[in-house]
């Protein structure tokens, strides 16, 4: 069998163009031997949600600074279970405040990396949480 | 042409320490340091330029005070662009504010210049400055949270309703929409009997910067340099005192930048401005007077001082030799300045406040004309009021206590300073050269070059945190888990339904078919080469939305 990378979808939804930590983060994944499809600026739900099915990710990252996370994030979870895509891990990152943490972890969001957070622990966690196939 | 200072290597090697200096290196120097080595093998500015143990006459021997410096208020610059520089009037303290509903937004506006703020500055949320009224699909979650919501003449009437336009000025930051909101307070301003001859402020309209490195862009280069074409020279004939564009390096810093890419990429898109604007025919001397600038503030205290002087520098000898300007006012780089955002921390989040302090003393060694200082909450979300107030506070105690404001660039003749100076005004003009070969700002742009530099330098950057080589105080050390929250601003979604109303009802009651009718004219104009800036205030007098007005231009072909 051919060598398999973790495959992760960075996607940057809501108008914000802000997007310095995306671009970081996808550049630290693909260092780090993972293959990362980012979506671009300014992606509707839908369209991340398409994206992460039609190249079958194993992860979805979504960067969102602007405070919409509230009503962006739930939606994405939404459109991927609703696909069928339970077990993809999706972490976010971006300014999203101690308090809403709770409330997107139930969602289904696996982690949230807030300011400050270094690209080795995104590294890490997304190592630790998908299994690498034999 | 000056002669401007040759490669580090040649510099190195053109650099003859004076005998005394090289006896203290020999005799004195060297022992000390078998003995007490320094902390690290090499110190460099934040911006990662070499910083060396010491300067002296030694490193300024290619300097000329008449070239280099001269006087305050003289051609190039340099020490300040006025005579007596704080001395004759402090900087206007202008903080950015802007959040929830006009209504939110006009309530801190009135709170600032209570507390003795003394110019205003407005922040628009997401949809507002991408074009789309706040009752849009894509708006949905995003009104009035990092900005407040202007959809029309309404909002506007509500946001400065009580303030007093021919005295204050307002700062609008705002760039593709910008024609559209500017016609919006003009529109207002006139409904409150302010004279648009008298009124000054500044809208930010600098659309080459959002390609670069904020990424809030509506339209395809080409018609939006005619839109800032347009707004440029309505305002030079309409509008005399106002500053139709600020050149903005701000947000290319916080994309990542070094601070000579910041400058230096922030002084070509002014030429590129300058070029566009003087192919519609206007003299170069008619408008550039009213061309201004925005830089950041960040940490490096001395790399900022030194990268204000020398824009001050470029941009005097820029408009001067390469356009041939004959009025002096044309030379000045007049700017605003504001802390950076991305240096502030998430954790111990107090640390901000001396974080901002070091950064707005840069900005005032430096000669800013006016300043916005950051809130200690800005990582996590909009200011409080609370945290505003000291923002504001800490640009008074600068100014009325720290005693920085009695005499004219303190730090001139520095031998670092105006090292510093040179070596930055030298890296600049270097990318200028690169951008020129390119073929231009919009060409280096469509290849993608300025943007990849500065990602290039985010990275860099960020890796170095990683491996401690640059330190952030509470990030990466000196960390604790003291986790107390601060109080936030939160802005929940009774912003949005409030401006639905509203819009709504303005839909229902507004002159449906003057609407139509402006539109129209706003269409047809845009097919011809007419400037835009008439029909975009006809179609806000008849209260046309925000989203309205940028459909038409959405459409392709229509500009």
């Amino acid at each position: 069998m051919a060598e398999h990378h973790i495959r992760v979808l960075v996607a940057k939804p809501g108008l914000d163009g802000h997007d310095r930590g995306a671009k970081i983060v996808a550049r630290a994944l693909r260092d780090a031997g993972m293959e990362v499809i980012y979506t671009g600026l300014r992606q509707t739900p839908e369209q991340i949600a398409a994206a992460a099915l039609q190249e079958d990710v194993d992860a979805v990252g979504i960067s969102i600074l602007s405070g919409a996370h509230n009503t962006i994030v739930p939606r994405i979870l939404e459109l991927l279970h609703a696909q069928g895509q339970q077990d993809v891990l999706v972490i976010v990152g971006g300014i999203i405040p101690d308090q809403d943490i709770v409330a997107l972890k139930k969602t289904g969001v696996a982690e949230v990396f807030q300011p400050g957070a270094s690209t080795e622990e995104i590294v890490k966690f997304i190592r630790s949480r998908v299994k690498e196939p034999a | 042409m000056p002669k401007n200072p040759g490669t580090e290597a040649e510099t190195e090697a053109l650099r003859k320490p004076s005998e005394s200096e090289r006896e203290w290196q020999e005799k004195t120097l060297a022992p000390w340091l078998q003995k007490f080595p320094e902390r690290q093998s090499e110190f460099t500015t934040l911006s990662d330029v070499p910083v060396n143990r010491l300067y002296t006459q030694a490193d300024l021997a290619d300097f000329d005070y008449a070239r280099d410096l001269a006087d305050p208020g003289q051609f190039p610059f340099t020490r300040g662009i006025h005579k007596t520089m704080y001395r004759g009037r402090l900087w206007t303290m202008r903080q950015f504010s802007g959040f929830g509903t006009p209504e939110d937004t006009n309530r801190r506006l009135r709170y600032l210049l209570e507390q003795g703020q003394t110019g205003l500055s407005i922040a628009f949320d997401l949809p507002t400055l991408m074009g789309y009224d706040s009752d849009h699909p894509l708006a949905e979650g995003e009104v009035g949270k990092c900005g407040v919501a202007v959809s029309s003449l309404a909002d506007m009437e509500t946001l400065l309703a009580g303030l007093p336009l021919e005295s204050v000025t307002t700062s609008m930051t705002i760039n593709s929409p910008a024609a559209m909101i500017w016609a919006t307070y003009l529109v207002a301003a006139e409904k409150q009997g302010a004279d648009w001859k008298k009124i000054s402020g500044t809208t930010q309209n600098d659309i080459l910067k959002e390609y670069i490195a904020q990424k809030e862009y509506i339209f395809p280069p080409a018609p939006s340099m005619r839109l800032v074409v347009d707004t440029i020279i309505f305002g030079a004939r309409e509008v005399p005192h106002w500053n139709p564009i600020s050149i903005s390096g701000y947000h290319i810093r916080e994309a990542g930048s070094t601070a000579v890419q910041e400058l230096a990429f922030t002084l070509r898109d002014g030429i590129e401005y300058v070029e566009w604007v003087s192919r519609s025919g206007m003299s170069v001397d008619e408008f550039a007077p009213r061309l201004s600038f925005f830089f950041n503030a960040h940490n490096d205290l001395f790399e900022e001082i030194a990268k204000y002087r020398a824009a001050r520098k470029i941009w005097a000898r820029v408009m001067k030799e390469r356009f041939g300007t004959t009025n002096p006012r044309a030379w000045m780089c007049r700017f605003h300045t504001q802390t950076a955002g991305c240096s502030l921390t998430a954790q111990q989040p107090y640390n901000n406040v001396i974080r901002t302090t070091i950064q707005a003393l840069a900005a005032v060694l430096g000669g800013t004309q006016s300043l916005h200082t950051n809130s200690l909450d800005e990582a996590w979300a909009l200011p409080t009021e609370q945290a505003a107030t000291l923002a504001l506070r800490t640009q008074q105690v600068l100014a009325h206590e720290s005693g920085v404001t009695n005499t004219v660039d303190p730090l001139g003749g520095s031998y670092f300073v105006e090292r510093l100076t040179l070596e930055t005004e030298r890296a600049a003009l270097d990318y200028f050269r690169r951008i020129d070969a390119l073929g231009g700002m919009v060409a280096a742009i469509e290849k993608g070059f300025p943007q990849k530099e500065i990602h290039d330098a985010a990275y860099a950057y960020q890796k170095a945190v990683e491996r401690k080589e640059k330190f952030i105080v509470g990030v990466n050390d000196f960390v604790t888990d003291d986790k107390r929250p601060i109080e936030l601003l939160v802005i929940d979604e009774s912003v949005a339904r409030h401006q639905n109303e509203k819009l709504a009802k303005l839909r229902r009651e507004r002159d449906g078919r003057r609407v139509e009718r402006s539109l129209e004219g706003l269409a047809n104009a845009a097919r011809s080469d007419a400037n835009l800036m008439p029909r975009i205030l006809e179609c806000v007098r008849a209260y046309a939305t925000l989203g309205e007005m940028c459909d038409v231009l959405r459409v392709p072909g229509a500009s």
